[in-house]
């Protein structure tokens, strides 16, 4: 048993007490604001952290190719979640942070975990000039001056066995998710507030136990908050990014429900960025094969169909064991897919226990 | 013929049951009091492993200031975000009076698994909970029951906890306490990729290895080498029991012994059969001395517990848990114990001469050669102690003093009497009394065993008593010494303490900041405190040593006092330089008595004080006031400032609580002490019980030519009482030479302070007194049948040989 696994509760799982019937008043029973239809989004605070939502993300997934032409992939990712609405100084912790790193190879998966309590310095997030840390891991804005501080980004994290470093530049810009950043999650209306950077070029190193590999490919960053994440009856959700060879992208998830069908959602993104939200059923995703991972079940191999996009494909994991073992332990890495299109992608499986 | 030679061996047991319960008592005891000390040295050793355990120091390196001070929070930081894995730590004391608490606040977020932060959880509590507001704290269940500091967040109770502490978030941690920056930080053994060896001077901090040992086992180790002492010297005396049980059944088995040799019994299986008996005799004596020794253990180990936290501020469970390794222990040492005692009886059968008459003899008879070997081996043990307290140091070479002392004088017991019985002799008057001063001096080679054993229960309680007395004399001098102000106050802010000073500052005649910091000193932790230059110290502080002009020069921050232990332990004199830190030095002006203080103390001026340190907060101050305003000033101070009750504390109540722990501390001593004392009397009753036996052949004559049975259990009274009158005139000086070795040799080495001796003649009159009836008791019984003997058996001596 370690302390650690009571931070799940807090970050991920619906959290019983929170008063569904405030959605859209703006805040709940205990005082965090929760997310409203039609969001006005204000940049650069919006970069930077929300403390009267109670979680938060910025979620970095990219996948790479090294020099010497394998597939790679990488994940950094900072959560926030909050025990008050507010942001205070001193060991009294209000907001706890944690931060997760991963690096798939074909062979290996290694990953990384961070916590940290807010109002210390030793984690956060800071709107301008752009940068979220935890310890010595940070994504910071190398922007210009005049351009949104997330179209360069430099990313670094640090585990036992493995480092990255790497460079990002954004080629296209902000998308938002659902209706103009309003992501709903279930059919009882939870929703979020999600937006992305979907176009980023990489450059940079991975350090791994047989030496450094120089790497290049593209990344995503979503950009994530909430104060109620998901239904009761809803056990995980699994999460595709997917990347077209014309450039254009797909960004779906199925939110898996004990009771009732599955929900999902999803989002094309043109290669200029132009948006198209699909609602509930647009979407269906497929499990295909399973494999033993960490002792349970889980599927590796996924059929994706939107036929409104006349999209239907198969995805195979560059790592099948792609295990994040951490406090809250999931699957993530990156993925090849073929069909009706072709290209490469992430994705994210929860609640597979 | 086995079974006919074991229940001809047995049939004497069923014959003489008394004789039997000696035997196992006496075994019982010696194993008892012997297991009962291991038992409550294993349960403290747990106790202190356990408060080792706490946060991984075992196993964990640590960083912190060198001069003792906390890491500041910015430090913590930068290693963090230089990708170090190291931990934050916020150790703090509550107290109020009779009772405090320990309190170490970790960051579960953050804290590497070898903390046993996992200890935490029990699942029942929510981690919200835990690190919000109030907080929790995590106690073992011993702690909850104690008397803790009033306001505490809500106890979670955990196992596997040091007593007296109690775990929490850091966050509750420093709430309690009023500190921000961490007291230390713990560095995760194992570090990410990549980084740069961590170089601690970068940050001004310096590593401390994980300990293996720990400070707190070092510190106690004196006290519980004391009481394996104590533990041994009571063995010693029970197995002067067991022998005397064991030789007197052999020598009234002798004739079935021949009897079944004669018979054909082969002398193997004779011996073995005797030595299947005894370790049967070994393993129940055994298996009812651990039982007895449990229950010691567990009747002594609070006040034990009150003695460590009084002495080492060390705190250990109040309750004893079985250990089976200890029993097996116990059990041993009664085998052990059994085959010293019985060595020599069982040699004697082996050597049993086949076709000897069966006569018995007088089991223990000494010839006047053996005298002389005694008297000679007890000159050179008093030889070897007094060159090791001449060139000896250390421990373990005073308590190697302590026992050749004794041994030596126990040794030459029997040759001192029977000069002085001889001597005494000399004056007889009447032809009864040469017959009863011969007797007795025939009589003491039976008796010298158990006559040993109360010399050294007598001299041991003299020596302690004395050590004890003379301990508690200067001690309560010292207290009158360094408590001479009439009230001390703490505030709780130091804002509190600016208000409360304003307020009282016209009607008082001084108000004496009291100001420390935790810090090392040479190494080991320590404290240094602030003084402010008053009378109050100039008259009245309890300097050992000093110069002339020593407080002058403390007030101008020219030099610092340090205490006796600390200047014993380091070897430090008036004029040497002491390093306050490794770029601060002065030299010491004078060396101050601290008793009851475990640990090394440094004093500079208040000003010098304030320049070094100038956050610590002034939160303590002593106020002088004429005594008889001293209450009414307390009083009202609680009342306008709402001051807790423990927060303004007049001199008498520090007194009165130092006295009781100080009594504490030494009630553990006491009780074995008489426990050794009962041993001793219960020796001699059995050896009494064996002679009274023999003796008849002696007595009978007298009988015969007039004297009543009466008359004669008289004489036997007479006889016992003037041995153990002679045994405790000779305890006196062996006591008073134990007391020398424990105040000058062992008491510097295990505490770090020497007193002056002071002898307490009245204590030795009521000690002398309990010998006395201690003796009588015991010859009572032996007396009372002699003057109920048949006089047929007084008639069959002259009738044959039994």
């Amino acid at each position: 048993m370690n302390v650690r696994t009571l931070l799940l509760p807090l970050l991920f799982a619906a959290n019983q007490g929170l008063s569904q019937g405030f959605a859209g008043l703006g805040t709940d029973a205990e005082g965090f604001a929760v997310p409203a239809p039609n969001p006005v989004f204000d940049f650069p605070a919006d970069h930077g952290p929300h403390p009267e939502y109670r979680i938060e993300w910025w979620y970095l997934t990219a996948t790479l190719t090294g020099a010497d032409g394998a597939d790679y992939g990488i994940q950094w990712t900072l959560f926030r979640s909050a025990l008050e609405p507010t942001d205070a100084v001193g060991w009294q912790p209000t907001q706890l942070w944690m931060g997760h790193a991963g690096l798939t190879t074909a062979d290996d998966h290694f990953h990384a975990e961070r916590l940290a309590r807010g109002g210390i310095g030793q984690a956060g997030v800071e709107a301008e000039p752009f940068q979220a840390w935890i310890d010595d891991w940070a994504m910071s804005s190398s922007a210009g001056v005049g351009e949104d501080a997330y179209s360069a980004l430099t990313v670094a994290a640090r585990g036992a066995e493995f480092a990255y470093d790497l460079d990002l530049q954004a080629t296209g810009p902000l998308i938002f998710h659902g209706a103009e950043g309003f992501s709903v999650k279930s059919a009882d209306g939870q929703a979020s507030y999600y937006y992305s950077q979907p176009f980023y070029e990489v450059t940079g190193t991975l350090t791994l136990p047989d030496g450094p590999m120089e790497v290049t490919g593209t990344a995503w960053l979503d950009r994530e908050w909430s104060s109620q994440p998901l239904s009761p009856d809803q056990t995980g959700w699994d999460w595709f990014s997917l990347q077209f060879q014309d450039g254009a992208r797909l960004m779906g998830f199925g939110l898996r429900s004990e009771t009732r069908a599955n929900y999902t959602s999803a989002t094309w993104i043109a290669p200029d960025g132009a948006t198209t939200a699909y609602p509930d059923g647009a979407l269906r995703l497929t499990p295909l094969a399973m494999a033993e991972v960490a002792g349970r079940q889980v599927p590796v191999e996924w059929r994706v169909e939107m036929p409104a996009r006349g999209v239907d494909i198969e995805t195979t994991p560059l790592n099948p064991q792609s295990w994040m073992g951490t406090s809250f332990p999931y699957w993530e890495g990156p993925i090849r897919f073929t069909g009706s299109h072709e290209g490469r992608g992430y994705l994210e499986m929860t609640g597979y226990d | 013929m086995t079974w006919a030679a074991i229940s001809a061996i047995l049939a004497h047991w069923r014959r003489h049951p008394g004789q039997c319960a000696t035997l196992v008592l006496g075994l019982a005891l010696a194993t008892a009091l012997w297991s009962g000390v291991q038992a409550i040295n294993a349960e403290a050793r747990a106790s202190y492993d356990q408060a080792a355990q706490v946060l991984g120091q075992d196993q964990l390196a640590r960083l912190s200031r060198a001069d003792g001070a906390p890491v500041p929070l910015d430090t913590y930081i930068a290693l963090r975000r230089a990708g170090y894995l190291v931990s934050p730590v916020i150790e703090a004391e509550i107290r109020t009076p009779g009772a405090r608490l320990r309190i170490l606040g970790i960051d579960p977020l953050t804290a590497p698994p070898e903390a046993q932060a996992p200890a935490l959880t029990g699942g029942e509590v929510a981690f919200t909970d835990l690190l919000g507001t109030p907080g929790r704290l995590f106690v073992a269940p011993e702690t909850a029951q104690r008397p803790l500091p009033p306001d505490l967040p809500p106890l979670i109770l955990a196992a596997n906890l040091a007593p007296g502490t109690a775990v929490t978030d850091i966050g509750t941690a420093a709430r309690l306490s009023g500190q921000e920056d961490p007291s230390y930080l713990l560095v995760a053994t194992r570090q990410p990729a990549g980084l740069p060896a961590l170089a601690p001077d970068t940050f001004r901090l310096t590593l401390t290895e994980p300990q293996s040992g720990n400070d707190l086992a070092r510190l106690t180790d004196s006290f519980h080498l004391n009481l394996t002492a104590f533990g041994l010297l009571a063995f010693a005396v029970g197995l002067f029991i067991v022998h005397a049980a064991i030789g007197l059944a052999f020598e009234q088995r002798r004739s079935s012994f021949r009897t079944l040799r004669a018979l054909g019994l082969p002398l193997r299986r004779l011996v073995v059969l005797l030595g299947a008996e005894l370790t049967l005799f070994a393993l129940v004596s055994g298996l009812i001395g651990i039982a007895l020794g449990y229950a010691i253990a567990a009747a002594l180990l609070p006040d034990v517990a009150g003695t460590l936290r009084g002495l080492y501020g060390a705190e250990i469970a109040g309750q004893l848990s079985f250990r089976p390794a200890w029993a097996l222990t116990g059990l041993a040492i009664a085998g052990l114990g059994t085959a010293l005692a019985a060595a020599q009886a069982l040699w004697r059968v082996s050597r049993l001469p086949l076709l000897a008459p069966a006569q018995p003899r007088a089991w223990a008879m000494a010839t006047r050669q053996s005298l002389v070997t005694q008297f000679g081996a007890a000159g050179a043990l008093a030889l070897i102690g007094v060159l090791l307290a001449l060139f000896g140091s250390g421990l373990i070479v005073g308590f190697t003093i302590l026992a050749a002392l004794l041994l030596a004088a126990a040794l030459a017991l029997p040759g001192v009497l029977i000069a002085l019985v001889s001597a005494l002799s000399r004056f007889a008057t009447t032809p009864l009394r040469e017959w009863l001063l011969a007797d007795t001096r025939q009589q003491i080679p039976g008796l010298s065993l158990a006559l040993m054993a109360l010399l050294l229960a007598l001299s041991a309680n003299i020596g302690v008593s004395t050590m004890v007395g003379s301990f508690r004399t200067t001690f309560t001098g010292w207290l009158d010494q360094r408590l001479a102000s009439e009230l001390y106050v703490t505030a709780r802010s130091p804002e509190e303490a600016q208000d409360i000073r304003a307020a009282i500052q016209d009607e008082v005649q001084a108000v004496l900041p009291i100001i420390a910091v935790e810090t090392e000193l040479l190494g080991l932790p320590g404290r240094l405190y602030g003084i402010a230059d008053h009378a109050t110290y100039r008259d009245h502080w309890p300097l050992l040593d000093a110069t002339e002009t020593i407080w002058d020069d403390i007030a101008a921050g020219q030099a610092v006092l340090v205490n006796e232990q600390l200047a014993r332990r380091e070897g430090l004199g008036i004029g040497d330089m002491f390093p306050l830190s490794p770029d601060w030095a002065l030299p010491i002006t004078g060396i101050y008595s601290d008793y009851g203080n475990p640990e090394g103390q440094a004093i500079i001026g208040l000003a010098l004080f304030g320049e070094r340190f100038p956050n610590e907060p002034q939160l303590r101050f002593a106020i002088r006031v004429p005594p008889a305003d001293a209450p009414a000033l307390a009083e009202r101070l609680r009342g306008d400032f709402n001051l807790p009750p423990g927060n303004v504390i007049n001199q008498d109540e520090i007194k009165r609580f130092s006295l009781r722990v100080f009594e504490q501390t030494f009630l553990v001593t006491g009780a074995l002490n008489i426990l050794t004392l009962g041993v001793a009397s219960f020796a001699l009753l059995t050896s009494l019980l064996t002679l009274a036996g023999m003796r008849l052949p002696q007595l009978a004559p007298v009988w015969a030519l007039g004297q009543t049975r009466a008359s004669l259990a008289r004489a036997e009274l007479w006889r016992t009482a003037l041995l153990a009158a002679l045994t405790f005139l000779l305890a006196i000086p062996t006591g008073l030479a134990l007391a020398w070795v424990l105040l000058a040799i062992v008491n510097v080495e295990a505490f770090g302070w020497r007193l002056p001796m002071q002898v307490f003649p009245g204590d030795w009159l009521r000690l002398g007194l309990y010998a006395l009836l201690a003796a009588l008791l015991a010859a009572a019984w032996p007396a009372w049948r002699l003057s109920r003997a048949a006089p047929s058996d007084l008639l069959k001596v002259f009738a044959h040989e039994r």
